[in-house]
């Protein structure tokens, strides 16, 4: 087959090499794919990564523990509190420090409207990636009254910056539990509605049905975490096994689901923003009085020794790992990345779909790059 | 298992290995030519079934590099941590551990990137995030670059 | 009022023809002045009706997608498409160096030039064709297919693999449609016993054939809209330039006005082919008339049939938009799996119904 120009644009296999980004609608930022494919049949896929790798983990050894935080809201912007939140629990890990127990609280209400945006962000997106250009503009109707609670309480809508190592920077406004009640009992009749645009939806069904198949072992071994694995059978929500902040005191399922294709991970995570709404539910009534931030040196040291902490934010697991030898900054942190190893599995994933499959797959993996590339 | 069930097991395999229990996890360590066998073992064995990598990186302690690696065990419910000294840092390699956990591909090709340590048996070896003809290795200490700047 | 209401347009042909005949002696020249006058009209009114269509798309859209769609230039937003037509005659429009620079030109034209064409035999009033073809259903059907040459002119001499993706799956989808296309026309043409548009729309003068033919007819109508949707390359059959998943498809190369060609075309077809429907299914300019009842549709009469058939052709265009924001996009072998599988065989059987009904006179 002999393209304009005379070369031959098949390999010595007769298969066809397509790029796909790293500008490009659906690739949810910049994400280079390599497709081989064989008529519209994905046959191999090579990610290229590194269009917005920023040096957080270098950088961030010549900051302090107060200022490296900022850095991390950059890293997954849709889950910005979820982030601030595993640094600041790494650091207090280091410094012994036990956090006000209204501190707790608050950090957990708003890291579970961190998932409930980031998870309504992700409806809306997978309606605009399968050609369903409506249901974006429901979810981000919805998706607003979250962000205006978020710039009422810590002045920013996506970087937020507002939890600190030893608690949250001020103290909430007064109105924070009326307005994020009001916002609750909001979103609750919404989640209807969610349900008659699309899931009920034939042809949805159809496209996400059957495709992507990601088996139980191949996710552990991949290392794949959150809602992409809880489709596939593999219990791995660390708000039940390794409890952090408020989340011992909250009574929610983890939800698991068998079926492994895209269509199982659709389910799990609308059925995870039901759980995120009724967890703020039991919370918000009851904030402790208190204080909201614990007393720390202006000048933070970590003593010498390595600290973890892992963390679940809406696309799975964050580990914070950070070394210090006793100077005022990190000696060295490494942020295991969620999407990271998420991506890995996009290759076995996509092999032996469509075009139209890859889109489906990349858009429930739920994959955000700035979170890979760091 | 606990923690001293854990250290006696392993010593009990590698006698020559270390431990650290400062911090939260129990830490191992041992040199880079005893990683593999290790591994397999940590992976197949019934008492261990460390089946899920969940971090693996590197260190650079200025006169050596050392790998770490976070085992968990989803059936036991253990966690362990792997360090692997490299002595030499010119000439950094280390045998891979891909075959064992397939997150180990992406994960090894950073570190060759940012920290130039070799794995031998790496299915698809080339740098991750920098582009293929940047010469160093940013995250190591003795790096220099005439853009960098200094705070 | 009355001369208003029951105006006939073949008094305004006469009145221009025999205006002309003074003018001009020579026959043959009479005729091509009169074919330049007709085209030059023609092609002025397919281009307003194609930026009210745009008004339209855009402002039902945001309507459905909770949203106010453009509002502020213009009265209630209605000069929005004229500044967008200025903006796309500004741009700069880009020919790849190596495309093959014949073919990549030719394509936008082909495709306008194919929908243009289709307008021809379509009925806007009584008394109102350009001509009324004795084989029209057939001359629709065969024109409208020259376009599957304009999008894979462009996919090919673009010289880029997205869009020679996008073209072959848009010629593979649009080869497959028509036949389903065929199929509904068929069973139209049964029931009423000739090919040529304007008999069709005499014969419903007692009633529309959706309310006549009942049921077969309707599971024909039904057929006819979801396949002209695919025909002509919208959702959820617009795989051909799904910007999710191939950033434009056969016109990713394509800028400024050879790319305002494409839109107009896709907008002219969608409007051909409600028409056709309109025509065909819904009677045309033929107001709603019932059997017997002739003072009631005395009284019918008198809404002009320019309204009823635009009324008509506009509530079909709807349904099509309609579809285009409510459901997320096929993917291409289940667009070809619903062609093969189910549209075609359904429509094979429902044209043995009308066959049947026909013959043994059980439509109404």
């Amino acid at each position: 087959m002999r393209g304009l120009i005379g070369e031959d644009i098949l390999t010595e296999e007769g298969e066809f090499i397509i790029n796909m980004g790293p500008q490009h609608p659906s690739t949810h930022g910049v994400l280079h794919l390599k497709i081989w494919l064989d008529g519209e049949t994905v046959k191999r896929i090579q990610p290229n990564l590194g269009y917005i790798h920023r040096s957080i983990e270098k950088m961030s050894e010549s900051l302090s523990y107060r200022n490296f935080i900022f850095a991390t809201s950059r890293m997954d912007y849709l889950a910005a509190h979820v982030n601030n939140e595993a640094c600041a629990l790494t650091v207090e890990k280091g410094l012994q420090l036990e956090v006000p127990q209204r501190a707790k609280v608050i950090r957990t209400i708003l890291s579970e409207l961190t998932r409930l945006q980031s998870h309504q962000l992700w409806w809306g997106c997978t309606g605009l990636d399968l050609g369903g250009v409506t249901p974006f503009f429901y979810a981000f109707r919805e998706r607003e009254a979250i962000m205006e609670i978020f710039e009422e309480t810590c002045g920013a809508r996506l970087t937020q910056n507002y939890m600190v190592p030893g608690g949250i920077m001020y103290d909430v406004h007064p109105n924070f539990q009326k307005r994020v009640k009001d916002v609750m009992i909001q979103i609750k009749g919404k989640f209807e509605e969610y349900d008659n645009i699309m899931t009920g939806n034939v042809i949805l069904e159809n496209r996400l049905k059957g495709v992507g198949y990601l088996s139980k072992e191949d996710a552990l071994s991949y290392g794949v975490t959150g809602p992409t694995a809880r489709a596939s059978g593999l219990s791995c929500d660390l708000r039940k096994s390794n409890p952090y902040s408020a989340y011992d005191q909250v009574q929610f399922d983890e939800i698991l689901d068998t079926g492994g294709d895209c269509y199982a991970r659709y389910m799990v995570r609308m059925r995870e923003m039901r759980q995120s709404v009724s967890i703020i539910e039991q919370l918000i009534d009851n904030i402790p009085e208190g204080d909201f931030q614990a007393k720390t040196k202006n000048v933070i040291k970590l003593p010498k020794g390595e600290f973890y902490q892992r963390v679940e934010t809406p696309r799975g697991e964050l580990g914070v790992f950070i070394v210090s030898d006793g100077a005022a900054s990190p000696y060295r942190i490494k942020y295991r990345s969620p999407g990271f190893s998420n991506l890995s599995a996009l290759p076995i994933m996509a092999k032996g779909g469509k075009i139209g499959d890859l889109v489906a797959i990349m858009a429930t993996i739920d994959l955000v790059i700035p979170d890979i590339d760091r | 298992m606990s923690t001293e069930e854990l250290k006696n097991s392993i010593t009990a395999i590698l006698p020559s290995s270390t431990f650290d229990e400062t911090g939260e996890f129990l830490n191992v360590v041992i040199t880079s030519e005893e990683l593999l066998p290790l591994m397999n073992t940590l992976r197949t064995k019934s008492e261990f079934d460390f089946d899920f990598l969940f971090c693996l990186t590197c260190i650079d302690w200025k006169d050596h590099l050392m790998m770490v690696y976070h085992l968990l065990s989803k059936t036991h419910q253990h966690t362990l941590v792997i360090k692997a000294k490299i002595a030499d840092r010119n000439n950094a390699q280390i045998e891979t551990v891909c075959n064992i956990w397939r997150t180990a591909e992406f994960h090894e090709r950073e570190v060759f990137d940012l920290f130039g340590v070799k794995f031998i048996n790496h299915p698809d070896l080339r740098r991750l995030f920098l582009s293929d003809d940047w010469v160093g290795h940013p995250l190591r200490k003795d790096y220099t670059d005439e853009n960098m700047i200094s705070l | 009022m009355r001369i208003f209401l029951s105006y006939s347009f073949s008094a305004l042909a006469t009145f221009i023809h025999s205006f002309l005949a003074g003018l001009i002696s020579n026959g043959m020249f009479l005729l091509v002045t009169e074919m330049v006058i007709t085209g030059v009209s023609l092609i002025v009114f397919l281009v307003l009706l194609c930026f009210f269509l745009g008004y339209m798309e855009r402002r039902v859209a945001a309507f459905m997608e909770i949203r106010l769609g453009p509002n502020r230039v213009g009265p209630q937003g209605t000069l929005q498409i004229v500044a967008d037509t200025v903006k796309l005659l500004f741009k700069e429009g880009l020919t790849p160096d190596s495309s093959d620079k014949f073919l990549f030109n030719l394509a936008p034209f082909i495709m306008v030039v194919a929908s243009m064409l289709v307008v021809a035999p379509i009925a806007f009033a009584k008394d109102f064709q350009l001509y009324d073809i004795n084989i029209g259903v057939l001359y629709v059907s065969a024109v409208s297919s020259i376009s599957v040459i304009g999008i894979l002119m462009a996919g090919w001499s673009s010289n880029n693999k997205y869009s020679l993706l996008g073209a072959m799956r848009s010629g593979a989808q649009i080869v497959s449609y028509e036949l389903s296309v065929g199929l509904s026309l068929i069973s139209i043409v049964i029931l009423s016993g000739s090919l040529s548009l304007g008999d069709i729309v005499k014969s419903q003068e007692n009633g529309w054939w959706i309310i006549k033919g009942h049921i077969p007819i309707i599971i024909s109508f039904v057929i006819f809209v979801i396949a002209s949707t695919a025909e002509i390359n919208r959702a959820p059959f617009d795989l051909a330039e799904a910007d999710q998943e191939l950033t434009g498809g056969f016109h990713t190369e394509y800028a400024g006005m050879k790319f305002a060609m494409f839109l107009l075309s896709e907008y002219i077809n969608l409007f051909v082919v409600s028409a056709i429907a309109a025509t065909l299914f819904l009677g045309g300019w033929m107001p709603f008339h019932i059997g017997g009842l002739v003072s009631f549709n005395h009284i019918m009469d008198y809404i002009p049939s320019s309204l009823w058939f635009f009324g008509k052709t506009f509530l079909v265009i709807f349904i099509i938009m309609w579809f285009r924001w409510t459901f997320p996009r096929l993917r291409v072998d289940q667009l070809l799996t619903l062609e093969w599988k189910y549209l075609l065989p359904i429509s094979m059987v429902n044209v043995i119904f009308v066959t049947v009904m026909a013959i043994m006179g059980w439509h109404l």
